[in-house]
Formats: C-alpha cells, sequence, structure tokens
C-alpha cells in the first residue's frame, strides 16, 4: 500500500480534506506534524492548504524552514512526488522546489469560489488519470494566489511545457471568470522538470466525492494512488 | 558591537502592486491627487551583533536573502546604526 503523508503545519487547514482524498483512493494516508524529522517512509507528500504560521512574512515563507519541510526536501531531491495545493504550493515556491511566487491577488480580494481550468501536463505523477486537455472545475480559495516569475522562468516553464494547470476563459457553459488573481499567463499548476514536483492553487480534495458535486478533484488522487516508485519499495501482498 | 538594524522590503519595481494601486487610489478620493507611484512593502528591525559594521551588514544581508525578503518578487535596504 502507498504511503501518504499529509503535513500539517500550524494553520494547515485543508488537512482532514486532503487525507480523506486519499483514503478514498485506498492509500495508507497519515498526518505529518511539522516538527517531525521523518516523513515516516512516505512515498508521496501532500502540502494542503491553509495558512501555515499565519501567513507572517510572506505565504509559506516561515513554513519553508520547520524541519518536517527539511523531510521534504531530501525526499524531493530522491524523486519522491509531493503535491503543494493552495498553501502547499507556496510553500514550494517558497522553498524553491518550483519557480516563482505567489503574490496577493491582482484585485486584491480574496477569492473563493470555482473555476475553470485546463490540464495542460498529464503525464505527472498527480495528473496521469486525466485525459490531456480535461476541463476540470476546481473551487479556488486564496488571497494570495497570483503566480509571478521572471519573464525568462516564464519562457522556460512554458517552452518545457511545465504548466500543469490553466484557468480558462468563461464560455456559454461555465460562468466563471478566468484568472481570479492575475496570475501570469493564466497559470493556476506548475510542476518541476521530472513532473514529480506539482503545486495548484485550485483545491481537488474539497471536489473529490460525488456528493459535493461532479468529482472533478478525484483525479488528482485516483492518478498518485496509481503511481509507483521505480524500485517499489511497497508490500505486494503474496498470493 | 550591536547594531540596530532597519530592512526596507519593496515590491520589485515594475511588477504589478496591487496595493500600492489601492492606497493611491484611496489617497486620491481624500483630495491628495497629487500622490502618485504609491508602493507598498514591508519595513522590519533588529539588532545584530557583529564585531564590524560590514561583517553586520553581511550578516543582515544573508538574513534577507534567506528568508525576510522574497529574492523573485522584492528588493530590499538597509541602515545600520551602532546601538
Amino acid at each position: 500500500m502507498l504511503n501518504v503523508a499529509v503535513v500539517r503545519f500550524p494553520g494547515s487547514n485543508c488537512d482532514f480534506d486532503a487525507l480523506r482524498a486519499a483514503e478514498l483512493v485506498g492509500t495508507n494516508a497519515y498526518f505529518a506534524w511539522h516538527r517531525d524529522a521523518s516523513l515516516r517512509g512516505a512515498d508521496i507528500v501532500l502540502l494542503p492548504g491553509g495558512f501555515s504560521y499565519g501567513d507572517y512574512l510572506r505565504s509559506g515563507a516561515i513554513a519553508r524552514f520547520s524541519p518536517v519541510m527539511q523531510a521534504v526536501q531530501r525526499h524531493a531531491a530522491e524523486g519522491g512526488p509531493v503535491l503543494g495545493i493552495c498553501n502547499g504550493f507556496q510553500i514550494l515556491c517558497e522553498a524553491h522546489l518550483l519557480p516563482g511566487a505567489l503574490l496577493r491577488n491582482a484585485g486584491l480580494s480574496f477569492v473563493s469560489k470555482p473555476v475553470d481550468v485546463v490540464v495542460e501536463r498529464t503525464d505527472t505523477v498527480f495528473t496521469s488519470a486525466y485525459a490531456p486537455g480535461s476541463r476540470l472545475r476546481l473551487p479556488v480559495a486564496h488571497g494570495d494566489g497570483r503566480f509571478v516569475a521572471a519573464a525568462d522562468t516564464l519562457r522556460m516553464l512554458e517552452a518545457e511545457g511545465r504548466v500543469v494547470l490553466r484557468y480558462v476563459a468563461a464560455t456559454e457553459s461555465s460562468p466563471f471568470q478566468p484568472n481570479p488573481n492575475g496570475s501570469a499567463n493564466h497559470i493556476a499548476g506548475i510542476c518541476n522538470a521530472a513532473g514529480t514536483v506539482v503545486g495548484i492553487m485550485p483545491h481537488p480534495e474539497r471536489i473529490a466525492e460525488g456528493v459535493l458535486g461532479p468529482p472533478d478533484g478525484l483525479g488528482f488522487f485516483r492518478s498518485l494512488a496509481a503511481w509507483r516508485p521505480r524500485a517499489s519499495t511497497l508490500n505486494v501482498p503474496s498470493r | 558591537m550591536s547594531f540596530r538594524v532597519h530592512v526596507r522590503v519593496m515590491p520589485r519595481e515594475g511588477l504589478l502592486d496591487p496595493q500600492g494601486q489601492a492606497v493611491e487610489h484611496a489617497l486620491g478620493a481624500l483630495g491628495f491627487a497629487d500622490a502618485a507611484e504609491v508602493r507598498v512593502g514591508r519595513a522590519i528591525e533588529l539588532e545584530v551583533a557583529a564585531p564590524t559594521r560590514p561583517e553586520a551588514e553581511a550578516r543582515v544581508r544573508e538574513m534577507c536573502d534567506k528568508l525576510l525578503a522574497n529574492p523573485v518578487t522584492e528588493d530590499y535596504l538597509l541602515e545600520l546604526e551602532e546601538a
């Protein structure tokens, strides 16, 4: 069974949602505390949304230096998958595991509503269950979601196809405004070069069950559940 | 020696600063139409012990690069005075 560590910082508030979504797809999901120096054999790490350390200084800036993040850095350096959602994305940028930064929304308001995004990368650990070009309706809930990067970094992200999710324009069937926060190139999520570290602003864990609406977010968790480590250390049940 | 340090962290020139724009707009609404190019940053004060001023400054620059400012989006200015 895959071990999925959901990291909790003081101020995390999507931790139970992320844990439940990971359990839904049959993984062994558990919490790791910010002071933990070990991820206890995690195959996959989830950094959930919230307001770690009260968003003091900058969103994600303090969380980056917590003991558990040193373990996450090692995990990522060894090719271990990491998904950062919302505040988790902010932490991944502050930790330089992903390029760029997430600044105050262009409209200054906290934005909490569904948005439409297109899945541009489906060969990452967290998006493999989606068909290329899938359109999803996912909730966003953030004050600091405006993705910013230097011009050459943006060009590199586009040239290497590292935009995982992009806000898409409203259509007749979609009443939602595109780009809720002024992100460069309408970017809603990116990945590292290997596709193992992914950061997204929308919250798939909040829409992973049918009772909440069309479960467009479930694919992120079905994807990670289908992932296998290269040299598998998993306990394979004997026949 | 101990130094009192004032760190001024500002959004990088050319980056959209919605807070600065909102403040500029509010100033205009209050009759301060002469206010322009408003930008909002952050001020941090701290004390640092170091044998010399250059060493104190180098130390604080390290703090800024690692934590106090985001190298992707912000620039910082330092002022040091002997405490």
